[in-house]
């Protein structure tokens, strides 16, 4: 019996679980038969979970170009890239259900040449997408023994987005591994051991010591009203804000170069220690790097009017896997559009603004610029602390600690802060797609 | 400021292009169709239109500094006010043009109302001051061009605006397009709410066009592939013509002076430009296939002359195509189609000109396709429409029924699936049970198949000791027969003129068997092939001819069956087709009867005792392996996967991996369609590749309702989360059943699979007392 499930947000969820929207209790159980941490903790928001579903088990399970013990191994090499070893877990146990080819579970070397050329894309992806070029969709796709068409690349690339950007959600907020899977497997032992599965929890655990009840820390309230200050004065500015071309590039350019210098403390170039998810990753000291670096011959900035979702990432995705469009493009919508009007504790109050400045500050660390949006927002939305977050957990989500997500916005439900991590979730896994889907179509063009 | 040129009355010129020196975004044209605006996010450029090619006229982008207002997602010129453009920003700002201003500066107004990019502006067509815009924000703004700000704001209540236009016809109406899909239609008086709201299409509505005559004909494109044409005119709005298009359509032009065309390009993957004529949604009237990347605007060079079409692309050039150098995708269609049924039914349209000759079609008809019966000729006649340019082609269409039981039938197939044993057996009994099979349902070659497989792979010890009789007897046999093959709708008579002795014969079959070291083992696909053509008489008097011809050839040929399997054919040239009937020739000879396979193949085993009695059974799989493909490439998919099946791991490894998925994938996709179930699942199960196996994988969760609340059971079958309950106690020891559960369909009411065996030894009712007659099976 569990009573719990173990994340950031503890037990204080439990009250808010909303879990008796039957229609969610359905679609899970039509296709998991059993309630995972994950999809409890994305439980909070029942409306974006069935959309969210929806897509998860259409890439994994329905009809699609690739067999579906390939596409959850490339869903371990996908989470691999980030440690998350929830997710490897999880899958390399459906892999196991499956039967096949159970060898490829010793490791990358052991799988097919086809799936390890993955491996060049899966890293890029992962780490620095706007370096993905039509050449390396050309290595893939062009003709020999291990080919990919070009269905099955889309569905693939699909996957690796997806599962990376899983792997944030699951690391900013703290999912920890079932406790069932662990106990359950006989063969994952050795991946999944129980030691394996503390690299999550060690947040919960080694951060006992700030705990401390919100609501009575009397800076916090001022806090809130700050933000909510700062939201009203922007809403009436807007009207009479006449920057210039200039003054938004730079402003641009400043959230840009400032997401540089927002680094979680104390990261250095650490060598993360051999895991048994390891083997799962090919050329592991490949890691994030800022988009803008100082003193280098940065990649252009990728115009979001140029190639957008909605127009063209939608067209081509749908055209080489069907009906993946609809879900993908319902599953942003959801969780741009997911809203309480409330804050913290104040009702009634319209977020757009801020859900927008969350999800274009994202897209901007990845070099992607809106030309309608003033990025001074950014600034006066999100405090440093938040930014410190949202940095690690879109860019390296392997680091975030629970520290990080208890040090911003105090008086926040939780149900918020997982709020925050859907939607950068959902910015990460598009921004990827948009810098992949593009190469596509220079490939194609 | 240069003067302008003016053509009057008709506009000429030829196909034609020029670089940009960025890609384009939109593109305008004047009103007297002089000068092009292209307009794009590092260009903003007027062109004029000279009868030989593009001149620069003017470039808008002035100044130093680069600025978002000079990044366009779309751009219109005035079509009163010759000097006057409007553009469209993608930070936001609705920017005035006027040409007429003396400094290099052209910028006149610029309004920065909306929050999120302008995808759209629009002129009034008769008023000379208004401007409306539709923005990413989901609002319309109206600007009199007079004022610093906009004089109304439209709010469509949902997403981002995609198009806005004003209807040409009515003053005061516009149409704006939305991102979900729906169209608005407003009046410019009342900006508090539209007057009327539709659907038009799922997912985004790129574009919309008014129909330059037709007051109420709006043209909508969207991102289904989709052009519709909407009547506007009656009280319900209605769709009247749909055109499905192979890409999400981006841009959508009615062709001028021609009621019926319009021109579309597409957003992603299809650079073509296609004009439809909208009554022939399946074929484009013409294709402009000029451009390398999307085109991204195009427009109509003179509102009065349908010929000239002028197109902006995204691969940085602006092209100027003529109506006459479009190719007419019609004319390289084929206008015949054929079909067949999943019951052997064949349909067939052509063009009426060539089913004219009724005679011979009807000939034709039945001597391809046996059993056939032109029973329900069906004719579409379309009156000719004077205003359609489109080549008037009328079909006939014909459709042939197969007979039940006829040889188009699939009955063998299913037969055959579900008289095949593929496992469970020891190979040569396996074998020897599908060529019986076979041969029960008049398939010699597939028997014959059989039989020889488990002579290939069967251990060397197993040749019958009756052999060398039979060898003596067919080897002393009179040489001139005929056979009837009475499963064949012909005869066909074979002469053999054979006139060596037995021990000639043996000399031969050493030969060969050399022969066969350096000349690999093509000779038995072969043989193969030649088997499968039996059918076809035509190649069968060909073949008497030969062999009346040469016999001198006959002999090796007589050689071959007796050992063919392994060796290889000394390049006679004598057809192939002849080698598949030595063997029943001799087998009928040896019997007198109709062909046996088993007596011609002990004369084999006997041949290999006498050079090579422990050839092994590798030796047999490249043969083995292009019989498969042989019969793969024929369409009889299920002798390939059967005979993979059975061979197993003897053939697995010559065979790549995909090649055998593929195989089984249709197999079972055929056994599936045939509602085959139980072999297709034994197939599955016995496949050897991992694709396949975890086919019956899918779908394999049993939901289950916890029997207290009612409610779906979440993470273990035996208690439920909410309830507490354990919900599945077996009705005999009532403890709770964590393995096995067996439970009466009857009354529900079950437990261990153990218990309720031993109690339906003593007792017919139910264990739990409800006095129902269980039935366990």
């Amino acid at each position: 019996l569990r009573y719990c499930y173990r994340s950031f947000s503890g037990q204080l969820i439990i009250g808010a679980m909303p879990l008796n929207d039957s229609t969610v209790m359905f679609l899970d159980e039509e296709f998991s038969g059993r309630m995972d941490n994950l999809t409890q903790v994305m439980g909070l928001h029942p409306h974006y979970l069935q959309a969210f579903l929806r897509c998860h088990y259409y890439l994994l399970r329905m009809d699609g170009p690739l067999p579906l013990h390939y596409r959850h191994y490339i869903a371990i090499m996908a989470a691999a890239r980030h440690q998350c070893s929830t997710l490897v877990c999880q899958h390399v146990q459906e892999f196991e259900q499956i039967g096949v080819c159970s060898d490829w579970l010793r490791g990358l070397e052991f799988c097919p040449q086809r799936l390890r050329n993955l491996n060049e894309i899966n890293k890029i992806l992962a780490h620095r997408p706007w370096l993905i070029t039509k050449q390396h969709i050309q290595a893939l796709v062009k003709t020999g023994e291990h080919s990919w068409s070009l269905a099955e690349l889309v569905h693939a690339v699909v996957l690796l987005a997806h599962f990376h950007a899983l792997a944030s959600f699951v690391f900013g907020s703290g999912v920890n591994p079932d406790p069932e899977v662990t106990e359950v497997n006989g063969v994952t032992d050795d991946i999944c051991p129980p030691a394996m599965a503390g690299l999550c929890t060690c947040h919960l655990t080694n951060s006992n010591q700030g705990n401390r009840n919100p609501l009575r820390n009397p800076d916090t309230g001022s806090e809130l009203e700050a933000l909510m200050e700062r939201m009203k004065r922007l809403l009436e500015e807007r009207e009479d804000d006449d920057a210039s071309e200039e003054e938004m590039f730079t402003r641009f350019e400043k959230e840009k170069k400032e997401s540089l210098l927002v680094v979680s403390a104390g990261f250095d170039e650490e060598v993360v220690p051999p895991s048994p998810v390891a083997r799962f990753v090919d050329d592991p000291s490949f890691g994030y790097q800022d988009f803008a670096r100082h003193g280098e011959d940065n990649p252009p900035t990728f115009k979001a009017q140029d190639y957008t979702w909605e127009d063209h990432g939608f067209s081509l995705v749908n055209r080489l896997y069907s009906d993946i469009g609809h879900l993908l493009d319902d599953k942003f919508r959801t969780a741009c559009d997911l809203t309480y009007y409330n804050m913290a504790s104040h009702e009634g109050v319209d977020t757009s603004m801020l859900r927008r400045a969350l999800f274009n500050y994202v897209h901007c660390m990845y070099g992607i610029r809106y030309d309608d949006y003033d990025y001074g927002e950014v600034n006066q939305l999100l405090e440093r602390n938040l930014k410190v977050y949202i940095k690690t957990v879109t860019c390296y989500p392997e680091r975030t600690t629970r520290r990080m997500y208890e040090s911003y916005w105090h008086q926040f439900r939780h149900s918020e802060k997982v709020h925050v991590n859907l939607l950068l979730m959902e910015a990460r896994m598009q921004a990827e797609l948009l810098y992949a889907l593009r190469a596509i179509t220079h490939y194609m063009t | 400021m240069e003067k302008m040129t003016r053509v009057s009355g008709t506009v000429s010129g030829c196909t034609m292009f020029c670089h940009l020196d960025a890609p384009a975004n939109a593109i305008s044209v004047c009103r007297d169709a002089t000068q092009v605006v292209v307009a794009g996010r590092n260009i903003f450029k007027i062109y004029g239109l000279e009868e030989d090619g593009f001149v620069e006229r003017l470039n808008l982008r002035v100044g130093r500094k680069p600025s978002l207002n000079f990044s366009c997602a779309d751009v219109m010129w005035h079509q009163m006010e010759e000097n006057l453009l409007a553009t469209a920003a993608t930070n936001g700002a609705v920017v005035t043009w006027n040409l007429a201003r003396p400094c290099r500066n052209k910028q006149e107004q610029l309004f920065t109302e909306h929050k999120r990019t302008v995808n759209k502006v629009c002129f009034h067509p008769t008023e000379v001051n208004m401007l409306l815009s539709g923005s990413q924000d989901g609002f319309m703004k109206c600007f009199d061009l007079r004022k610093k700000e906009s004089v109304s704001t439209f709010s469509g209540q949902s997403e981002s605006v995609r198009d806005v236009q004003f209807s040409i016809k009515d003053y005061f109406t516009f149409a704006a397009s939305f991102e979900n899909g729906n169209v608005q239609l407003w009046d410019i008086r009342r900006p508090d709410r539209y007057e009327r709201m539709f659907t038009a299409h799922t997912g985004p509505v790129f574009c919309c066009d008014w129909h330059p005559e037709d007051r109420g004909w709006l043209a909508t494109g969207g991102r289904d592939k989709m052009v519709k044409v909407w009547d506007m005119s009656t009280n319900r709005v209605k769709e009247i013509y749909c055109v499905q298009t192979i890409a999400s359509v981006a841009r959508v032009k009615w062709r001028p002076e021609r009621r019926y065309h319009l021109a579309t390009c597409s957003m992603m993957v299809d650079h073509n430009i296609y004009v439809w004529d909208v009554r022939r949604p399946f074929i484009p009237f013409a294709t402009f296939e000029e451009h390398k990347d999307v085109t991204t605007g195009i427009v109509w060079r003179h509102q009065h002359d349908p010929y000239f079409l002028l197109s902006g692309s995204k691969d940085s050039t602006l092209y100027q195509h003529m109506f006459k150098d479009a190719s007419r995708p019609v004319d390289r269609a084929n206008p015949e189609g054929l079909c067949f049924g999943l019951f052997g039914d064949l349909a067939f349209a052509a063009k009426e000109s060539l089913m004219s000759a009724p005679q011979s079609v009807g000939d034709v008809g039945r001597k391809t396709y046996p059993g056939g019966d032109r029973r329900y000729p069906i004719f579409f006649f379309k009156k000719p429409d004077v205003t359609e340019q489109f080549a008037q082609v009328s079909s006939a269409l014909s459709v042939f029924e197969s007979e039940a039981g006829s040889s188009v039938g699939m009955d063998w197939f299913i037969n055959t699936a579900q008289s095949y044993l593929l496992s469970g057996k020891p190979f040569a009994e396996l074998c020897e049970h599908n060529a019986q099979v076979a041969k029960r349902l008049n398939r010699p070659q597939e028997s014959t198949t059989w039989t020889m497989l488990r002579i290939m792979f069967s251990e060397p010890a197993n040749p019958s000791l009756s052999s060398n009789h039979n060898l003596n007897k067919s080897g002393n046999l009179p040489l001139v027969n005929s056979v009837a093959f009475d499963h064949k709708t012909f005869t066909f008579t074979l002469f053999l003129a054979a006139r060596k002795s037995l021990q000639t014969v043996y000399e031969d079959v050493f030969l060969c068997a050399e022969n066969e070291e350096t000349e690999g083992s093509e000779g038995q696909a072969e043989y193969l092939f030649g088997d499968a053509e039996l059918d076809d008489d035509d190649l069968y008097s060909m073949e008497h001819d030969n062999q009346a011809e040469e016999p001198e050839y006959l002999l090796p040929q007589e050689a071959f069956p007796l050992r063919h399997e392994i060796m290889d054919h000394p390049s006679a040239p004598e057809p192939v087709q002849e080698k598949p009937e030595s063997p029943h020739v001799s087998g009928s000879e040896a019997e007198s009867t109709c062909l046996t396979p088993m007596e011609s193949f002990s004369l084999i085993s006997v041949s290999q005792l006498l050079f090579s009695p422990h050839l092994p059974p590798k030796f047999f799989c490249p043969i083995v392996k292009e019989m498969l493909c042989y019969y793969a490439e024929q369409g009889d998919v299920q002798m390939a996967v059967s005979v993979l099946i059975v061979l197993g791991d003897r053939i697995r490894k010559e065979i790549d991996e995909l090649t055998q998925e593929h195989w089984y994938m249709s197999y079972i996709d055929l056994l599936q369609r045939f509602e085959l179930w139980n072999v297709s699942n034994e197939v599955i199960k016995l496949s050897t590749c991992g694709a396949i196996m975890c086919l019956n994988q899918t779908s394999t969760t049993l939901h289950i309702n916890c029997s207290n609340c009612k409610r779906p059971m979440s993470n273990k079958g035996w208690i439920c989360d909410r309830c507490h309950q354990c919900a599945s106690v077996c009705a005999v020891c009532h403890h709770v059943v964590k393995g096995l559960f067996v439970w009466c369909q009857g009354c529900s009411h079950g437990g261990h699979l153990e218990h309720v065996m031993e109690w339906l030894k003593q007792s017919k009712h139910c264990p739990a007392g409800c006095g129902h007659l269980c039935e366990y099976t």
